[in-house]
């Protein structure tokens, strides 16, 4: 008796309808010795009765309507061991019909069989599957041309096979780890090396499985525990949830996101285990107490305070689509990541993906079983991570009428994440009142304060027009001030750079500055990019009151030309990172206070709306 | 963590998923060794307690030994208990063949103590390893009206992520163990000391190695007396573990039929 448990790899097959997946399943089990007794038998009596030479693929297909149209339509699994360790084979519907029931298949494994038909070659599912395994997170792949009894068991054929799909994967950044030339049917280079193919040097399918490694535990990286419930059964409060990444123990301090609420960890709460825990790691589903009755809830991650998830409430993805409905710019779903869960708008569709060739496209909606990248924006803050650095905080589902659509990988390039933004460190603040009052301020001034807050792309007129303003409302006996973009970061922001972080962070500050500017009875004009919605926001908040958000309007083809400081140009070579509107996003206001487009009308005309703007806002108001 | 480690963990997970999202759930036991492993993998989940009732589908026709157990061990967990009888054979459909006829008594008995009790999700305790039909299973899997299952169109499931959100008119089944194997499913109780019927031990060279009623499940041949000795036995034999199941064999869509109208 053997009590030793083995390790356990998950293998995907995949590739086009009718390249052969379920026959090669069939087959390695039958290779394997694991075939059920009695399921040849069984199998000849099905194809016999339907007047077919024997069918290996009966094996997997379960369904009537599988044996009946010769077609895989749902995932299905069989396990089986080689001497070195056991196997879960997920044999995954080639039929486009059924991507969904590919990707639920495909998405648990931790390698792929990639499969062609020697005679057909490559086609567009071949394509789409490689595509959509590298977006799954499935990175082990081996390729098996199938059918090489159909080319004569040619090796210049199989040769160009290799060559086309390796050019194609490596466009992915996959590389495949063997290429190997079968016949499912015969059992060519299955289980047993193929005496047909003696060219052929390198591994049989069963060894190629073994070649695969196991995955790398998540262990270290840094802590993800998504919370899934509270609960009260008796006197204690547990938090539950499963460790995505990480470990943690008794006596950790855990910061709760995006709450930003921390507490120690007083006790790891089992049943039933041999004695109690410690400490716990990536994968365990735990339960634990803590120090302080915080309230935490459902959706809320828990990390250590050195190294937090990302917070903000916009973030870049690519996605595929599964809905019967197209995606659709503009239109919420409801967006899932682990067990949190917000409302989401779909911002902006930047680009469709053919996974057949990887050309890009524009266009204003995703369809079913395509790839797109996507902008999305939700009103609530979220603790996400990019999915390049933990790929289980980094991935999310959308839902629409109750069910999961499409699935996505979170990319945070160009945007900040907002948790130092909104985070307030002071504490034992007493707000001083003035002794000079808002009211007496506005009647020696004879106008209100307030912000003209100008947001457009660089090189749109922005400083231009701010300035001209400033001198004709000054004539027109108005306080009023420029902050501009450069004067800024010569002082105040100096110690900020343009990553995403830097370029928030100097924003909030010029927020405030122009709120107490405003609160002292100016008309304060900023003239800075302020690329973030997010940002903008943020600033009108600290205003309070008398915020004007000027969207200077240009066409970035326009601004690009104009380059009053050659910054375009030096974005475009790559010299400067970070430049919005090239390499970082540019959100222009949803709905501003005003716009003038200096790429239509002069800058008299401008000037001219934003006077009429100010005497009607600022003047009549006292 | 070992292999069995990372199987409880992935079940306590979906098990919390669905006592999240889901208001008014059950856990069908039928007292089987899978159905037991459920229960306790919720004691897990829930830190020794079941938060929702706990549902036998009863026929009348289980063995003695079944009935024993289930009296010592519902007082025992503490378990909320709910009995529901099955309607007589002649209520069911007749073009059934006979033992799928038979079986079937018991989706009706379930879909009438669903409807009873409105039960909105159904913990229940099936592998994909067992059978053709149930290897094409969701985790959280949707029954329409008339708790019809369709097989032809099902919900993506990846990443963690379930169709945890439903129509109305729609309940869902939760599948815990569809990760497991038969042979997980012994290790694990082994493992923990889960109770056990003892219909599955051998007797006089034969055990039972499914547990269904009286009339439609029948023992195989083994020597297997103890756990260690059925662990040892699934290593090495090739018998398909429903293979004593009458219902499964009976035409070549027999069991997908009786699946898709609502059987487990």
């Amino acid at each position: 008796m053997t009590d030793t448990i083995r390790p356990n790899l998950r293998i995907v097959i995949v590739g086009h309808v009718d390249h052969g997946k379920s026959t090669l399943v069939g087959r390695m089990l039958h290779e394997a010795g694991a075939m059920p007794e009695g399921k040849l038998e069984q199998i000849k009596a099905i194809s016999e009765k339907r007047g077919m030479p024997f069918e290996w693929a009966f094996v997997m297909d379960a369904l009537q309507a599988e044996r009946d149209q010769g077609i895989t339509i749902d995932t299905a699994r069989i396990h089986f061991h080689t001497d070195m360790r056991d196997y879960t084979i997920i044999d995954a519907p080639g039929h486009t019909e059924f991507l969904k029931n590919m990707i639920t298949g495909a998405a648990s494994a931790q390698a792929a069989l990639l499969l062609i038909d020697a005679q057909e070659g490559v086609r567009e599912q071949s394509r789409r599957h490689g595509y959509l395994l590298s977006l799954l997170g499935v990175k082990q792949i081996a390729v098996v041309v199938n059918k090489m009894d159909l080319v004569g068991y040619d090796a210049g054929r199989f040769g160009e096979l290799v060559t086309t799909y390796s050019a194609y994967l490596e466009g992915l950044g996959v590389e495949p780890s063997v290429f190997i030339p079968v016949s499912a049917r015969n059992g060519d280079n299955v289980g047993a090396r193929s005496k047909t193919m003696p060219w052929y040097q390198g591994p049989t399918v069963l060894k190629a499985l073994d070649g695969f490694t196991e995955p790398l535990s998540s262990e270290d990286k840094p802590l993800r525990l998504p919370i899934q419930g509270v609960y009260k059964f008796d006197e204690r409060r547990i938090l539950a949830g499963r460790i995505e990444s990480g470990r943690l123990k008794v006596g950790d301090t855990l910061l709760f996101s995006p709450s930003n609420k921390t507490a120690r960890i007083r006790s790891i709460e089992t049943w039933n285990a041999p004695e109690p825990l410690t400490e716990a790691s990536a994968g365990m589903s735990v339960g634990f107490t803590l120090d302080e009755q915080i309230f935490v809830e459902r959706g809320e991650v828990a990390s250590h305070e050195a190294s937090p998830p990302v917070e903000t409430n916009v973030f870049k993805a690519r996605l595929f689509w599964l809905g019967h409905k197209p995606l659709l710019q503009g239109k919420h779903y409801t967006l899932k990541i682990n067990t949190l869960e917000a409302d989401v708008l779909v911002e902006r569709i930047e680009r469709v993906i053919d996974t057949g060739d990887l050309t890009t496209r524009e266009a204003q909606s995703v369809e079913r079983n395509a790839v797109a990248e996507v902008v999305l924006r939700t009103r609530r803050m979220l603790a996400i991570d990019e999915a390049l650095s933990i790929e289980a905080t980094g991935r999310f589902v959308l839902v629409e009428d109750y069910l999961p659509v499409g699935g996505g990988l979170v990319s945070m390039e160009g945007y900040p994440d907002q948790r130092d933004l909104i985070t307030v460190r002071s504490t034992n603040i007493t707000a001083v009142g003035h002794a000079v009052s808002r009211e007496l301020r506005q009647s020696r001034n004879g106008h209100v304060g307030g912000v003209l807050w100008f947001t457009g792309l660089s090189g749109a007129g922005k400083s231009t027009l701010a300035l001209a303003l400033e001198e004709q409302l000054f004539a027109r006996g108005y306080q009023v001030y420029v902050l501009d973009g450069d004067n800024v970061r010569g002082g105040l922001n100096a110690n900020l750079g343009f990553s995403p972080e830097d370029r928030a962070e100097n924003i909030r500050r010029i927020g405030e500055v122009a709120a107490l500017f405003a609160d002292a009875g100016f008309i304060v004009i900023s003239s800075f990019i302020s690329p973030y919605r997010a940002d903008r926001q943020r600033a009108r908040e600290a205003v309070k009151q008398g915020f004007h958000e000027i969207y200077v309007e240009a066409d970035l083809a326009v601004c690009e030309q104009r380059d009053p400081k050659g910054l375009y140009r030096r974005a475009r070579t790559g010299e400067i990172r970070d430049f919005t509107g090239i390499s970082s996003p540019y959100e222009a206001p949803e709905a501003a206070d005003l716009v003038v487009s200096t790429d239509r009308q002069s800058v008299e005309e401008c000037l001219e709306v934003l006077t009429g703007y100010v005497e009607r806002a600022f003047r009549q108001a006292v | 963590m070992d292999y069995l480690d990372s199987l409880e963990a992935e079940s306590v997970y979906i098990l919390r998923e669905a006592f999240a999202k889901l208001d008014n759930i059950a856990v069908l036991w039928s007292l089987g060794k899978d159905s037991n492993v459920v229960l306790w993998l919720i004691r897990k989940a829930f830190l020794g307690h079941v938060p929702f009732p706990v549902m036998h589908v009863d026929t009348g026709k289980k063995f003695p030994e079944m009935y024993a157990f289930r009296e010592r061990y519902s007082k025992e967990w503490g378990l909320r208990l709910l009995v529901e009888p099955c309607p007589p054979i002649d209520a069911v459909d007749p073009t059934l063949p006979p033992a799928a006829r038979s079986a079937a008594r018991k989706t009706h008995g379930l879909n009438d103590a669903l409807k009873k009790y409105g039960f909105r999700g159904l913990v229940a305790g099936i592998r994909r390893d067992e059978e053709g039909t149930r290897a094409k299973e969701r985790y959280f899997s949707p029954r329409g009206e008339g708790n019809v299952w369709n097989l032809r169109d099902q919900p993506p499931e990846f990443w963690n992520q379930y169709m945890t959100t439903f129509p109305p008119d729609v309940h869902v089944r939760i599948h815990p163990l569809l990760h497991w194997t038969e042979l997980d499913i012994w290790r694990y109780t082994k493992r923990e000391n889960i109770p056990l019927i003892s219909l599955y031990f051998a007797k006089d060279g034969k055990r039972y190695r499914s547990l269904g009623d009286q009339d439609i499940t029948s023992p195989m041949a083994s020597n297997a007396d103890t756990l260690d000795a059925i662990i040892a036995e699934l290593e090495t034999t090739r018998v398909a573990e429903r293979s004593g199941r009458a219902m499964d064999h009976e035409a070549e869509d027999a069991f997908e039929r009786l699946r898709a109208s609502g059987y487990l």
